[in-house]
Protein backbone atom coordinates (compact mmCIF):
# COMPACT_ATOMS: atom_id res chain seq x y z
CA UNK A 1 0.00 0.00 0.00
CA UNK A 2 1.15 3.46 -0.82
CA UNK A 3 1.89 5.95 1.92
CA UNK A 4 -0.24 8.92 1.36
CA UNK A 5 -1.42 11.28 3.21
CA UNK A 6 -5.11 11.61 4.33
CA UNK A 7 -6.92 14.49 2.93
CA UNK A 8 -9.74 16.48 4.23
CA UNK A 9 -12.21 15.37 1.60
CA UNK A 10 -15.11 17.84 2.84
CA UNK A 11 -16.06 20.95 1.83
CA UNK A 12 -18.84 23.56 3.00
CA UNK A 13 -21.92 23.56 1.05
CA UNK A 14 -22.28 22.83 -2.66
CA UNK A 15 -19.23 21.96 -4.73
CA UNK A 16 -19.56 24.88 -7.45
CA UNK A 17 -19.59 23.83 -11.16
CA UNK A 18 -16.58 26.17 -11.22
CA UNK A 19 -14.49 24.32 -8.94
CA UNK A 20 -15.24 21.08 -11.06
CA UNK A 21 -14.47 22.89 -13.73
CA UNK A 22 -10.51 23.85 -12.92
CA UNK A 23 -10.01 20.58 -11.54
CA UNK A 24 -10.69 19.37 -15.16
CA UNK A 25 -8.55 22.32 -16.08
CA UNK A 26 -5.81 21.18 -13.96
CA UNK A 27 -5.05 18.10 -15.52
CA UNK A 28 -4.11 19.00 -19.08
CA UNK A 29 -0.55 19.26 -17.76
CA UNK A 30 -0.74 15.55 -17.15
CA UNK A 31 -0.90 13.94 -20.66
CA UNK A 32 0.17 10.34 -19.61
CA UNK A 33 -3.20 10.28 -18.89
CA UNK A 34 -5.84 9.70 -21.79
CA UNK A 35 -9.65 9.21 -19.89
CA UNK A 36 -11.03 10.88 -16.96
CA UNK A 37 -14.14 9.56 -15.70
CA UNK A 38 -16.36 11.85 -13.38
CA UNK A 39 -19.44 11.32 -10.44
CA UNK A 40 -21.34 14.05 -9.74
CA UNK A 41 -23.84 13.40 -7.21
CA UNK A 42 -26.72 16.03 -7.09
CA UNK A 43 -29.60 16.58 -4.48
CA UNK A 44 -32.77 15.04 -5.61
CA UNK A 45 -36.24 16.76 -5.11
CA UNK A 46 -38.13 13.97 -3.02
CA UNK A 47 -41.02 13.73 -2.35
CA UNK A 48 -42.94 12.24 0.91
CA UNK A 49 -46.55 12.81 1.28
CA UNK A 50 -47.54 15.75 -0.72
CA UNK A 51 -44.01 17.17 0.95
CA UNK A 52 -41.16 17.95 -1.40
CA UNK A 53 -37.31 17.78 -0.57
CA UNK A 54 -35.62 21.06 -0.46
CA UNK A 55 -31.88 20.47 0.44
CA UNK A 56 -29.95 18.29 2.35
CA UNK A 57 -27.94 19.37 5.60
CA UNK A 58 -24.86 16.87 5.51
CA UNK A 59 -22.64 16.11 8.91
CA UNK A 60 -20.34 13.07 9.35
CA UNK A 61 -17.82 11.50 12.19
CA UNK A 62 -15.74 13.53 10.16
CA UNK A 63 -12.41 12.21 11.93
CA UNK A 64 -13.49 8.76 10.89
CA UNK A 65 -15.14 9.87 7.42
CA UNK A 66 -11.63 11.46 6.49
CA UNK A 67 -9.88 7.72 7.45
CA UNK A 68 -12.37 5.77 5.29
CA UNK A 69 -12.18 8.08 2.42
CA UNK A 70 -8.43 7.87 2.60
CA UNK A 71 -8.73 3.90 2.73
CA UNK A 72 -11.32 3.79 -0.45
CA UNK A 73 -8.36 5.71 -2.06
CA UNK A 74 -5.83 3.18 -1.58
CA UNK A 75 -7.93 0.30 -2.23
CA UNK A 76 -9.16 1.89 -5.67
CA UNK A 77 -5.48 2.64 -6.00
CA UNK A 78 -4.36 -1.20 -5.83
CA UNK A 79 -7.26 -2.79 -7.59
CA UNK A 80 -7.28 -0.21 -10.97
CA UNK A 81 -4.41 1.14 -13.07
CA UNK A 82 -5.04 4.82 -12.10
CA UNK A 83 -3.05 7.91 -12.64
CA UNK A 84 -5.04 10.21 -10.25
CA UNK A 85 -8.06 10.54 -8.11
CA UNK A 86 -9.94 12.74 -6.31
CA UNK A 87 -12.83 13.23 -4.05
CA UNK A 88 -15.24 16.20 -2.32
CA UNK A 89 -18.35 15.64 -0.07
CA UNK A 90 -20.36 18.73 0.87
CA UNK A 91 -20.86 19.63 4.62
CA UNK A 92 -23.81 21.76 5.96
CA UNK A 93 -26.79 22.58 3.61
CA UNK A 94 -26.78 21.64 -0.20
CA UNK A 95 -29.97 22.55 -2.13
CA UNK A 96 -31.69 20.64 -4.55
CA UNK A 97 -29.77 20.78 -7.85
CA UNK A 98 -26.47 21.59 -6.30
CA UNK A 99 -23.70 19.15 -6.04
CA UNK A 100 -22.72 16.93 -2.91
CA UNK A 101 -19.77 14.63 -4.30
CA UNK A 102 -17.40 15.20 -6.63
CA UNK A 103 -15.51 12.14 -7.64
CA UNK A 104 -12.97 12.75 -10.25
CA UNK A 105 -10.77 9.59 -11.26
CA UNK A 106 -8.01 9.29 -14.45
CA UNK A 107 -6.36 6.82 -16.17
CA UNK A 108 -4.09 5.98 -19.57
CA UNK A 109 -7.07 4.22 -20.57
CA UNK A 110 -11.14 4.49 -20.52
CA UNK A 111 -11.79 0.76 -19.48
CA UNK A 112 -10.05 1.75 -16.07
CA UNK A 113 -11.71 4.48 -14.94
CA UNK A 114 -15.43 3.25 -15.75
CA UNK A 115 -14.53 0.07 -13.24
CA UNK A 116 -12.78 2.35 -10.64
CA UNK A 117 -15.53 5.06 -10.68
CA UNK A 118 -18.19 2.92 -9.83
CA UNK A 119 -16.37 1.03 -6.92
CA UNK A 120 -15.46 4.38 -5.47
CA UNK A 121 -18.87 5.46 -5.76
CA UNK A 122 -20.44 2.34 -3.76
CA UNK A 123 -17.72 1.98 -1.39
CA UNK A 124 -18.42 5.71 -0.23
CA UNK A 125 -21.88 5.28 0.00
CA UNK A 126 -21.73 2.01 2.20
CA UNK A 127 -18.44 2.76 4.07
CA UNK A 128 -18.72 6.35 4.89
CA UNK A 129 -20.02 7.70 8.19
CA UNK A 130 -22.10 10.61 6.79
CA UNK A 131 -25.64 11.43 7.42
CA UNK A 132 -27.84 13.36 5.16
CA UNK A 133 -31.17 15.23 7.01
CA UNK A 134 -33.27 15.91 3.94
CA UNK A 135 -34.86 19.02 4.55
CA UNK A 136 -38.64 19.71 3.63
CA UNK A 137 -40.61 23.13 1.99
CA UNK A 138 -42.15 23.75 5.11
CA UNK A 139 -39.05 23.02 7.09
CA UNK A 140 -39.71 19.54 8.29
CA UNK A 141 -36.91 17.03 8.00
CA UNK A 142 -36.44 13.52 8.04
CA UNK A 143 -33.31 11.23 7.97
CA UNK A 144 -31.82 10.14 4.40
CA UNK A 145 -30.94 6.21 4.22
CA UNK A 146 -28.82 5.08 1.11
CA UNK A 147 -30.70 2.17 -0.95
CA UNK B 1 -14.10 5.17 34.07
CA UNK B 2 -15.11 7.93 31.87
CA UNK B 3 -16.38 7.47 28.51
CA UNK B 4 -16.89 10.05 26.17
CA UNK B 5 -19.96 9.06 24.03
CA UNK B 6 -20.57 10.91 20.77
CA UNK B 7 -24.00 10.82 18.59
CA UNK B 8 -24.58 11.26 14.92
CA UNK B 9 -27.80 11.95 12.62
CA UNK B 10 -30.71 11.31 13.77
CA UNK B 11 -29.62 10.10 17.06
CA UNK B 12 -27.86 13.59 18.48
CA UNK B 13 -31.62 14.21 18.01
CA UNK B 14 -32.83 11.79 20.47
CA UNK B 15 -30.00 12.55 22.86
CA UNK B 16 -30.25 16.40 22.55
CA UNK B 17 -26.24 16.69 22.92
CA UNK B 18 -23.44 15.88 20.06
CA UNK B 19 -21.48 13.95 23.18
CA UNK B 20 -21.20 13.40 26.35
CA UNK B 21 -18.85 11.93 28.80
CA UNK B 22 -20.61 8.80 31.28
CA UNK B 23 -19.06 7.30 34.10
CA UNK B 24 -19.23 3.56 33.48
CA UNK B 25 -18.02 -0.07 35.07
CA UNK B 26 -19.67 -1.76 32.24
CA UNK B 27 -16.90 -3.68 29.85
CA UNK B 28 -19.12 -4.43 26.67
CA UNK B 29 -20.18 -2.25 24.12
CA UNK B 30 -24.52 -4.15 24.62
CA UNK B 31 -23.63 -3.44 28.49
CA UNK B 32 -22.63 -0.03 27.42
CA UNK B 33 -25.42 0.75 25.36
CA UNK B 34 -28.04 -0.72 27.77
CA UNK B 35 -27.46 2.13 30.08
CA UNK B 36 -27.73 3.87 27.26
CA UNK B 37 -31.45 2.74 26.38
CA UNK B 38 -32.62 3.25 30.03
CA UNK B 39 -31.28 6.84 29.72
CA UNK B 40 -32.83 8.01 26.50
CA UNK B 41 -35.78 4.72 25.64
CA UNK B 42 -36.06 5.77 22.11
CA UNK B 43 -32.46 4.78 21.12
CA UNK B 44 -33.35 1.19 21.50
CA UNK B 45 -35.57 0.62 18.23
CA UNK B 46 -33.16 2.81 16.49
CA UNK B 47 -30.65 0.96 13.97
CA UNK B 48 -27.28 1.99 14.81
CA UNK B 49 -23.90 0.82 14.48
CA UNK B 50 -20.69 1.24 17.15
CA UNK B 51 -17.10 2.21 16.28
CA UNK B 52 -14.30 2.24 18.69
CA UNK B 53 -11.03 3.92 17.59
CA UNK B 54 -12.51 4.83 14.34
CA UNK B 55 -13.62 1.74 13.37
CA UNK B 56 -16.92 -0.18 13.71
CA UNK B 57 -17.01 -3.04 16.86
CA UNK B 58 -18.96 -5.74 17.05
CA UNK B 59 -21.71 -4.79 20.05
CA UNK B 60 -20.21 -7.52 22.19
CA UNK B 61 -17.01 -5.88 21.65
CA UNK B 62 -14.84 -5.18 25.10
CA UNK B 63 -14.50 -1.60 25.66
CA UNK B 64 -11.17 -0.38 24.87
CA UNK B 65 -11.02 3.38 24.10
CA UNK B 66 -12.21 6.39 26.12
CA UNK B 67 -14.25 7.28 23.14
CA UNK B 68 -17.22 5.69 21.13
CA UNK B 69 -18.87 6.61 18.60
CA UNK B 70 -23.07 6.21 17.81
CA UNK B 71 -23.19 5.87 14.04
CA UNK B 72 -27.37 6.24 12.25
CA UNK B 73 -27.40 4.53 8.87
CA UNK B 74 -24.69 6.09 6.33
CA UNK B 75 -26.33 8.41 3.44
CA UNK B 76 -23.39 10.31 2.09
CA UNK B 77 -23.42 10.83 -1.84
Amino acid sequence: MKNRKIKNVFREGAIASQFIGDSIAKHQSKTTIGAHSIFLGQVRADELEGKTVSAIEYTAHEEMANIKFHEIRETTFEKFNLSCMHIYHSLGLVKTGEICLFVFVSSPRRKEVFKALEFVVEEIKAKVPVFGKEIFEDSSHQWKVNS
Amino acid sequence: MDLKIKYFGLLAEITLCNEEVLEFSETTISEVLEVLHNKYPSLRDKDFQVAQDLEIVSKDSIVSATEIALLPPFSGG
